[in-house]
């Protein structure tokens, strides 16, 4: 029973405690609910430091392992199987930290129904902490279906005017996806005769045209996920009906499942179909830069123009995957990172806003520096974080991403490089619009007068986020040494393949 | 036969014997409990399959023939039949305190629950086409009754008239199946159609022919499309209890004797059946799922449901010809019905605790507002709701995990991608019921029925902490071998 006691267990199940504590407090309880909750995911936190601290950066392989086998029947090989390797470890910290402050956001924007709040946003903290963790691929696909669930109940019930049509919305679409890739986990676990990821890779020898299919299938579950373009249309309305603490983890967590997903299985597992359809994602990618970056600036409702941003912003960790490079891989990482911080922090600008407005029409604002500068400082350098300004973290990020896909191999073009800096400018054009339409100009709406600045609790909940927006924009060197040898070790990988698919 | 040969007979059949006499000796013990204290009808009842039960697990391990060969006793009968008693025990529970309230407390009910379980443990033992039909009459007449049972509403009698009539018409398949099948092969006996085709002495048209009428009978009985035109319609109608027991208990029996008639005897034919499967199970899964979708009454909802359901597990059947994968074939089947059953179970205590009197309470808007009333309630129902999407952790995705892995295997891709596609318009019609209880403003009103609140919470909890430790149902599904001759 030791295996409960492993770091990696811990790490993905101590929410479970929270719950169980929560399940038994009363209805009107609702700050008992909300501390618990809290206290929970702080001290999930604080274990994934303890993991980070036991991680070894020099090491490329699959660290804290547990390994037990599960299901050994029907010539299954199925094993309770978790590791973390510098792919997934940034990740895992970014989802223990993000939850706490999510959690911290919600103290008075949710009022109704606290104690189920609370209890389906830690049961999503085990899903999106285990699919990051998983290297059996049928313990990866419970976690993954399993965080529709609470998100969905998440956005039905305590969303916006239209949650209903955008939960369901968000639920059958992704599902439909998945359920594919089920399909392609079996046709893996029967025919390869294992489940487990790191034994997958090293075996290898799928034929490359079965490769082609098996990649696709995985790669819909995915895509839908990211959301890439043109997979993206339930984003929009799932992110806008959410509370907002559901739009931060769901920007902020639950899209980064679909590119670590492309990252731990489609790279690995199916070389030579990556390497085959990466001209073809690149360009899906560099449709996604410049569409969601067109979209979000024709955008009037303040969310909906974030929503898209994400579909622009993940674009570039796309490219940045399948550059196939260690600049892209790496900058594709760190970007998901970066996307996670800047993205979640302004949503959670956005609902400080709606909290004291209701309402997220840009036109109904203006000239919000005068009456919340701090507010609008914060947003400021969120602004230009998401922007890519030098110096803060979105820079780094698609300056990596930039270089690995402009001398990438498998993409073979500078074109997919070009055109995406021109998102880098259609950036800066939709985030200072929506900068300047809300803060900048006249106060002229009688209502924007009388708006209290910040609270302490609302400060609290955007420092932690700027503080690593500083950090990784002017000293990114760490966030990197921490992924170096894994992502060498998958492009090594990638990179025989691609040389022994043109023999 | 000698009297030590009768002697040994039975007691190879012990569970079922059991359950008979207890339900002929019930029947006449019922005449003397008093009107109003039919519990204890029901609470003998329970104990004689409980005695029944202990019979059957004592078995465990069996693997013999009895009646000359009519009768197999091995691990796919005791499974079945531990799954036939614990879903007659349920059906008890569920039933006890509904009937009360729905003022059609008989003790007969009882008696007729036993009898058509007794139907159903005789059909996975038979190893002759005989038997099977024997079984199948004995399982179906008792489910008339049952379904008319909530007499004089008009509901209930045309449910119980149509079942008896398109079962009895059926039935009449099945058996004009087992006449050419002997016409065929000389013999009933699934060892000696074995042996007739391996000898080669079977007129092969006749087989088929007579093996298609077959499963159109038992395809009726499962709810195989396009013989389930009854199945909304009774299961609408039937008191809610009945068709909870008749959703499991109907559907397990059927497949009892396709499983063993198939897979025991038509291996040799699984060139020309092979396909005539795969086409009854993608029609099954695509009609009823998507005819679903436009339901509003939960009652007939869960009949489309379970139509969609036996497509699922016919689909596991569809590679019964290839050796390698027939074990998991089986194997998937009986795990998929013993998920459905807590699926099932759990869905339909909610049901049950949820009707009024006059038929009330069963409009899917009746469940609107349950989240917050009766969140315990809501919460077995949105699990039950999931597990029959397929989403983990439930037994339902676990099933459905292994049912799909069985058609991979036997190389059905196109089944599959129907299969998974069907799921998913699923969701849909599942998540509505969901969307209604959590999302919707209502006043809902439940029964006070502890026994049934019982029923939900062990069929919802086993429903997920099953799915999570799931190795010793896989292991008991695995050792469920049929006899193979």
């Amino acid at each position: 029973m030791d295996f409960l006691l492993e770091p990696l267990t811990l790490v993905t199940f101590t929410p479970l405690l929270g719950v169980l504590v929560i399940l038994f407090l009363d209805q009107e309880q609702k700050n008992a609910a909300r501390w618990v909750a809290l206290v929970t995911s702080l001290v999930t936190f604080a274990i994934s430091i303890w993991v980070l601290a036991q991680f070894d950066q020099a090491d490329p392989e699959l660290q804290l392992v547990i390994d037990l086998p599960w299901i050994q029947v029907a010539g299954w090989n199925i094993a309770y199987h978790m590791g973390v390797d510098g792919l997934s470890i940034l990740l895992v910290l970014l989802t223990t930290f993000l939850t706490p402050i999510s959690i911290l956001s919600t103290w008075t924007a949710i009022e109704e129904r606290v104690k189920e709040f609370m209890i389906f946003f830690l049961l999503l903290e085990i899903g999106m902490v285990g699919v990051f963790l998983a290297q059996d691929l049928f313990v990866f696909y419970i976690f993954w279906e399993f965080t529709l669930v609470p998100m969905y109940f998440l956005i039905g019930i305590w969303g916006g005017p239209r949650r209903m049509y955008a939960a369901v919305k968000f639920f059958l679409y992704t599902m439909a996806g998945s359920i594919l890739m089920l399909l392609a986990i079996l046709w893996l676990g029967i025919y390869q005769g294992t489940f487990s990821v790191p034994e997958l890779t090293r075996m290898g020898g799928i034929p490359a045209n079965v490769q082609f299919w098996l990649f696709l299938a995985f790669a819909a579950a995915f895509a839908i996920k990211v959301p890439m373009w043109p997979l993206h249309s339930w984003l929009p309305d799932a992110h806008v009906e959410a509370p907002t603490a559901g739009s931060v983890i769901l920007a902020g967590i639950l899209l980064k499942l679909g590119t670590y997903g492309f990252l731990r299985f489609n790279l690995p597992l199916f070389p030579q179909a990556a390497v085959q359809l990466a001209p073809w994602i690149g360009a899906l990618a560099v449709v996604g830069i410049l569409y969601g970056a067109m979209v979000s600036y024709a955008q009037r409702d303040v969310k909906k123009l974030v929503a898209y941003s994400s579909v622009s912003h993940l674009g570039f960790v796309m490219l940045g995957l399948f550059a196939i490079n260690a600049q892209g891989i790496q900058g594709g990482i760190l970007q998901m990172v970066n996307h996670g911080l800047s993205t979640g922090a302004l949503f959670l600008i956005v609902g400080m806003i709606y909290e004291r407005r209701h309402t997220r029409e840009m036109d109904a604002f203006g000239g919000l520096w005068r009456v919340m500068p701090v507010y609008a400082v914060l947003t400021l350098i969120v602004t230009l974080s998401s922007m890519g300004l030098p110096g803060l973290n979105g820079f780094v990020g698609e300056f990596t991403i930039l270089l690995g896909a402009f001398g990438s191999q498998a993409l073979n073009s500078p074109w997919f490089a070009g055109l995406a800096a021109a998102g880098v400018i259609l950036a800066a054009v939709y985030m200072l619009y929506m900068f300047q339409k809300m803060f900048l100009g006249p106060v002229d709406k009688e209502e924007n007068r009388a708006l209290l600045d910040l609270n302490w609790r609302e400060v609290v909940t955007l420092v932690p986020l700027l503080v690593f927006i500083f950090w990784i924009g002017l000293y990114p060197a760490p966030f990197f040494n921490l992924m170096a040898p894994a992502v060498d070790k998958v492009v090594a990988a990638l990179q025989s393949a691609a040389v022994a698919g043109l023999h | 036969m000698t009297l030590a040969e009768f002697a040994d007979n039975l007691s190879k059949t012990m569970p079922l014997n059991v359950v008979i006499l207890w339900a002929s000796g019930l029947l006449l013990v019922d005449l003397f409990v008093p009107k109003g204290r039919k519990g204890i009808t029901a609470l003998l009842a329970a104990a004689g399959m409980v005695v029944s039960l202990g019979f059957s697990i004592a078995q465990t391990g069996a693997q013999t023939t009895a009646y000359g060969g009519m009768i197999a006793v091995d691990g796919f009968a005791t499974f079945l039949t531990v799954l036939f008693l614990g879903s007659g025990l349920v059906g008890i529970v569920l039933s006890y305190e509904y009937l009360n309230r729905q003022g059609i407390q008989r003790g007969e009910y009882y008696v007729l629950l036993m009898f058509s379980i007794s139907g159903m443990i005789l059909m996975s033992l038979a190893a002759d086409l005989i038997v099977v039909f024997l079984a199948l009459e004995l399982l179906s007449i008792p489910l008339y009754v049952l379904a008319g049972f909530a007499r004089p509403k008009p509901d209930s009698e045309e449910a119980a008239l149509k079942y008896f009539l398109l079962g009895a018409f059926a039935s009449g398949f099945v058996v004009y199946g087992v006449a050419l099948v002997f016409g065929a092969t000389g013999g009933t006996a699934l060892a000696h159609i074995v042996d007739s085709l391996a000898a080669g002495a079977a007129d092969l048209t006749l087989l088929t022919i007579g093996a298609a009428l077959i499963l159109v009978g038992l395809g009726f009985k499962v709810a195989a499309v396009p013989f389930h035109m009854w199945t909304p319609d009774v299961y609408q109608g039937a008191p809610s209890a009945v068709t909870a027991f008749m959703a499991v208990g109907a559907k397990a029996g059927g497949f009892a004797a396709l499983l063993r008639v198939f897979v025991t005897a038509l291996a040799p034919l699984a060139a020309e059946l092979t396909p005539i499967l795969w086409g009854v199970a993608a029609l099954t899964m695509i009609l009823g799922n998507v005819v679903a979708i436009a339901q509003t009454n939960i009652k007939r909802l869960l009949a489309y449901s379970s139509i969609a359901h036996a497509g699922y597990i016919l689909m596991a059947l569809v590679p019964y010809g290839q050796g390698g994968v027939v074990g998991d074939a089986v194997a998937s089947a009986l795990y998929y019905l013993l998920a459905y059953a807590f699926t099932n179970f759990a869905a339909w205590a909610v049901v049950i605790a949820i009707e009024k009197r006059e038929g009330r309470g069963l409009l899917l808007n009746d469940y609107a507002g349950m989240g917050r009333r009766y969140p315990a309630l809501a919460a077995i129902m949105a699990v039950a709701m999931l597990s029959f999407t397929g989403v983990p952790p439930t037994l339902g995705f676990v099933g459905k995990f292994y049912l799909f892995s069985t058609v991979i295997e036997g190389g059905f891709y196109g089944l599959a991608i129907i299969g998974v596609l069907t799921s998913l318009v699923s969701a849909y019609y599942y998540l509505r019921v969901v969307v209604i209880m959590y999302m919707q403003e209502g006043v809902p009103l439940a029964e006070r029925d502890p026994w049934v609140y019982l029923t939900a919470a062990a069929a919802g909890v086993g429903t997920v902490a099953l799915s999570i430790f799931s190795v010793p149902l896989f292991a008991w599904a695995a050792q469920a071998v049929l006899t193979l001759y």
